[in-house]
């Protein structure tokens, strides 16, 4: 057993539910007790969806488990294909219905319906949401892609694409979609199939009219990617281009595959984030300390673009998806880091606070735990809240996305300007800690006793100068300057902490 | 799925709406999700989970940001190795109790609640709450309810959890003066209107099940009467009356009329003279009507559906009825309790199509051909309506939210007016 508070993923049957959704004419019949019907409410509320998700539901009680389950299913699975008239079926079970061992295949096949029924197999006990979300669209290609159709003559027509991967559910898989298909289009490459997002069942039996795949989600798309490369002789673009440095990559690859001219999706205006990376207010951002954890493939993508595009020193890298161990431990390794792979909060957590980071970038999660910390915090990757399904554009992915993300990253951040503002005028009797929080008079709230900073119990004692001179600190490095101070005086072994420690350590850990 | 649809005959002596019975696809929440406001009253308690990841993920979805605040319930979630028999389950279980009382020193009672996969797999939580109580010591006690979804519809799992309470209530002393409980939960503010509305009244200082520390658990014997502020509480009430106590029979305390017949109830019981209860009672009544008023124009009239979520839904249609004007149309609910809602039925215009259980389905092709002006139901289904252009209440807010009593009764009328008002405003 393990002890759980939050989950970053899901059960398995929550990844096939995103991918039943994500597609048309597709009716997913779930054999679940009563109550797993709640994961509606993350389609509907979080995604914000006007249409309930194509599910039914067993939703057996504890007085059906005495009589007869398998006839419920069946039932459901009928009524299901009847009201639904889908053009294909998913049939599986969740955990609980995976204990009582029905077997969905068996039941739906003998219901000879008249569409096709795909049976899913998802170990809920060993297995989370992005496996099932990857096996279910396996499965669904494999059963529906027609092995006939093949890609017509190259002559007089333009190469062709799949990008297999956006889901229900995704963090800005709607605006990655648009933006990677405008990127493809500036290339003269056109789209056979989108999938699983928007997709029908019919649309994935012509996939092998396509030259070739484009995985834009690794944890979702890849899978089916790897079958249909051995089955239809597909390659597979699995650049994927979140950052303008893999965009750039990801063209490059686009265009030795597709066997077009790279030069003007690379020379059309690009993205902003070059120049306002180099503009002098972006100084202050140089090797400010991120810590990053997310899906991995989020993860690695934003630690190349904290490095190599605004500057950053990558303190922490680490994913919770141990499927995709290997290549965070490969861009770990890139960034001089020990990978963190776990799907502990706690131990993220820890992690964080041990690394002393100035940025953190992440899930839900870390922004919670970042508010916590007091750190400023940007939100990278899935799970997420319903307010990162925004209504406006805002991809990650092409070189939209990376103005996206330079907005995104550095708005926690305090500017530059501001930052620098605030140094120089931190004894200005107008905005010490004592003005509050408006130099007008009007609107300035009472100041009572000025902030205590609390002073962590067994550690080394402050002396009162060193205090007072920690308060001219600014506010927002006051927290870091403190424990690097304390950190500094126990590994010399002082005896108490006044302002030569406090300067002494501003000394050692200054870069 | 074949839903037994039959229409049962409505109960005797007085008319009330006949009812409609369904099987099929229930859209409903299971008892877990009972732990997200159980675990906020009882501040002493921590909710342990043996469940699957999905009853994880159910709490961190029902739960929202209050997952992040360190809240004093968790999963322990069975994995493979439990399932094959390379774990034994249980040591697991109390590995893991430990570790959490190691971390939460301050727990005085630790429930371990059971769930689909741990009833399924015969998870004896009974037997493991039995020994883990013997070992912790420490004046730590260690229960066990079933909230899975196989067992419990939604707020049914507060029913199961205050149900294991009830042998824990110390025995009244033979001979004590009638003494006065109020059963279910209600946030602390309602709680603490009630406690100044009976001490005006002179009724005995009322115990509280459940109480904000179970350290303090009322106690109970056969000269204790209880009166129901929740109407989910059908095994509660079975383990109160096992210990001899009685229950007061009264509408549930929503709005003016609810509330003053709820509070007449214990005041009857107690003997207290009609004049002086009429003095206590009638400023909060006056101040509830007069807030009930404010949404009487936009909810007279109108056409309102419940689809069956918490067995609030009698209770609140009565109170929109009765109170509103508003016209109920369908009135769906888990389940039907007879006797608890003996007061409340003969209220609902006899037209009301009372339904009990759910094939979602066929509800909501109900509902279409209905079109109801409101429709309350669960948020798996209210956009999808909205979208259809139907308006709705999302019904989980009516188990969070403050509703009971005179104070909270225009708040609970404007629960049903802002859906209709914000559809008046909006140009887009």
């Amino acid at each position: 057993m393990q002890l759980a508070v939050w989950t970053y993923e899901g059960p398995p049957h929550v990844g096939a539910m995103r991918v039943a959704t994500a597609m048309e004419g597709v009716h997913y019949v779930l054999h679940a007790p009563q109550g797993d019907t709640y994961a509606d409410l993350l389609f509907t509320m979080i995604e914000r969806r006007n249409q309930r998700p194509p599910v039914t539901y067993t939703t057996f009680q504890a007085r059906d488990l005495g009589k007869d389950t398998a006839a419920l299913l069946q039932d459901a699975i009928r009524e299901a294909a009847e009201r639904f008239a889908p053009q294909a079926l998913l049939v599986g079970a969740s955990c609980t219905a995976e204990l009582i061992q029905d077997d969905p295949a068996g039941l739906a096949e003998a219901l000879s319906l008249p569409c096709p029924v795909i049976p899913l197999e998802l170990p809920s006990y060993q297995r989370k949401e992005n496996w099932g979300a990857a096996e279910t669209f396996y499965r669904m290609v494999r059963h529906l892609a027609d092995p006939a159709v093949r890609p017509a003559p190259r002559e007089g027509r333009r190469p062709l694409a799949n990008l297999l991967g956006p889901c229900a559910l995704g963090f800005r898989h709607r605006d990655d979609v648009v933006e990677v298909v405008k990127l493809l289009e500036s290339m003269g490459v056109g789209v056979n199939c989108v999938a699983p997002l928007g997709a029908t069942p019919a649309d994935l039996r012509a996939l092998g009219r396509a030259d070739f795949n484009v995985v834009l989600y690794p944890e979702i798309g890849a899978e089916a990617a790897r079958w249909l490369g051995r089955t239809f002789g597909q390659p597979a673009i699995d650049v994927v281009p979140i950052g303008v440095g893999a965009t750039r990559d990801f063209i490059a690859a686009v265009a030795a595959v597709a066997g077009v001219d790279p030069a003007p999706a690379l020379a059309t205006p690009t993205s902003r984030l070059p120049w306002w990376s180099r503009s002098v207010d972006s100084t202050y951002l140089t090797g400010k300390r991120v810590f990053i954890f997310g899906d991995a493939t989020h993860a690695i993508a934003a630690a190349r673009i904290a490095a190599e595009e605004l500057g950053f020193t990558v303190c922490g890298l680490g994913c919770y998806n141990r499927e995709f161990a290997r290549e965070m431990r490969a861009a770990a390794a890139h960034h001089g880091l020990d990978p963190l792979i776990t799907d502990d909060h706690l131990v993220v957590e820890d992690a964080i606070r041990a690394a002393a980071p100035e940025l953190v970038l992440g899930t839900q999660m870390e922004r919670h735990i970042a508010k916590r910390l007091g750190l400023p915090c940007a939100v990278i990757s899935a799970p997420v809240h319903v307010q990162d399904f925004p209504a406006r554009h805002s991809p990650q992915m092409g070189f939209e996305g990376a103005n996206v993300i330079f907005d995104t990253w550095v708005h926690p951040l305090v500017m530059g300007l501001e930052e620098h503002l605030l140094t120089m005028f931190r004894d200005d009797f107008e905005f010490s800690d004592a003005a509050g929080p408006s130099h007008l008079a009007a609107h300035a709230a009472p100041v009572s006793a000025p902030e205590a900073v609390p002073a962590s119990h067994d550690t080394i004692p402050w002396t009162s100068d060193a205090e007072r001179e920690l308060r001219k600190v600014p506010f927002f490095v006051r927290g870091k300057a403190r424990s690097n101070t304390e950190r500094f005086a126990v590994l010399e072994g002082r005896a108490q902490i006044d302002i030569a420690t406090l300067y002494d350590a501003k000394a050692h850990y200054a870069r | 799925m074949s839903g037994d649809l039959s229409l049962a005959p409505s109960a005797t002596g007085s008319a009330v709406p006949a009812v409609l019975r369904e099987r099929g696809q229930r859209t409903v929440f299971c008892g877990l999700t009972g732990i997200v406001w159980l675990h906020r009253k009882m501040q002493d308690a921590f909710f342990l989970v043996v469940g699957s990841r999905t009853c994880a993920h159910l709490l961190q979805s029902a739960a929202g940001v209050m997952i992040f605040a360190e809240p004093r319930f968790a999963t322990a979630i069975i994995e493979e190795r439990d399932l094959a028999g390379m774990a034994d389950c249980n040591d697991e279980l109390d590995r893991i109790a430990l570790q959490l009382l190691e971390r939460r020193p301050e727990i005085r009672t630790l429930f371990l609640v059971g769930s689909c996969p741990s009833e399924v797999i015969k998870l004896d939580l009974g037997k493991a709450a039995q020994r883990l109580d013997r070992s912790l010591g420490q004046g730590r006690r260690v229960l066990h309810y079933s909230g899975s979804g196989i067992e419990t519809t939604f707020t049914e799992g507060e029913d199961a959890c205050l149900a294991a309470l009830v042998p824990q209530m110390p025995a009244t002393a033979s001979g004590a003066a009638p003494g006065l409980l109020v059963v279910g939960t209600l946030p602390d503010v309602v709680e603490d209107q009630f406690r100044r509305l009976f001490a005006e009244l002179g009724l005995p200082e009322p115990g509280w099940l459940p109480a904000r520390r179970l350290a303090d658990l009322p106690a109970i014997g056969p000269q204790t009467r209880f009166l129901l502020a929740q109407p989910f509480l059908g095994e509660t009430v079975r383990a109160l009356q096992d210990r001899g106590a009685r229950r007061l029979d009264a509408l549930f305390p929503f709005g003016a009329e609810g509330t003053t017949d709820w509070l007449r109830a214990a005041a009857d019981a107690f003997g207290v003279s009609p004049m002086h209860f009429n003095r206590v009672v009638a400023p909060g009544r006056e101040r509830a009507k007069r807030a009930i008023a404010h949404s009487q124009a936009q909810l007279s009239g109108k056409r309102i559906t419940f689809l069956p979520d918490s067995q609030l839904e009698v209770p609140l249609a009565r109170f929109l009825s009765t109170e509103l004007g508003m016209v109920p149309v369908e009135v769906g609910t888990p389940y039907l309790h007879r006797d608890l809602m003996a007061r409340e039925l003969p209220l609902l215009p006899i037209a009301t199509r009372l339904s009990e259980g759910q094939h979602v389905e066929r509800q909501l092709d109900r509902v279409r051909a209905d079109r109801p002006d409101l429709t309350v139901c669960g948020l798996g289904l209210a956009n999808p309506l909205e979208a259809e252009g139907l308006a709705t209440k999302w019904a989980i807010e009516l188990v969070f939210s403050p509703i009971h009593g005179f104070d909270q009764a225009g708040d609970l009328a404007d629960l049903f007016a802002r859906p209709l008002r914000r559809r008046d405003v909006l140009r887009v």
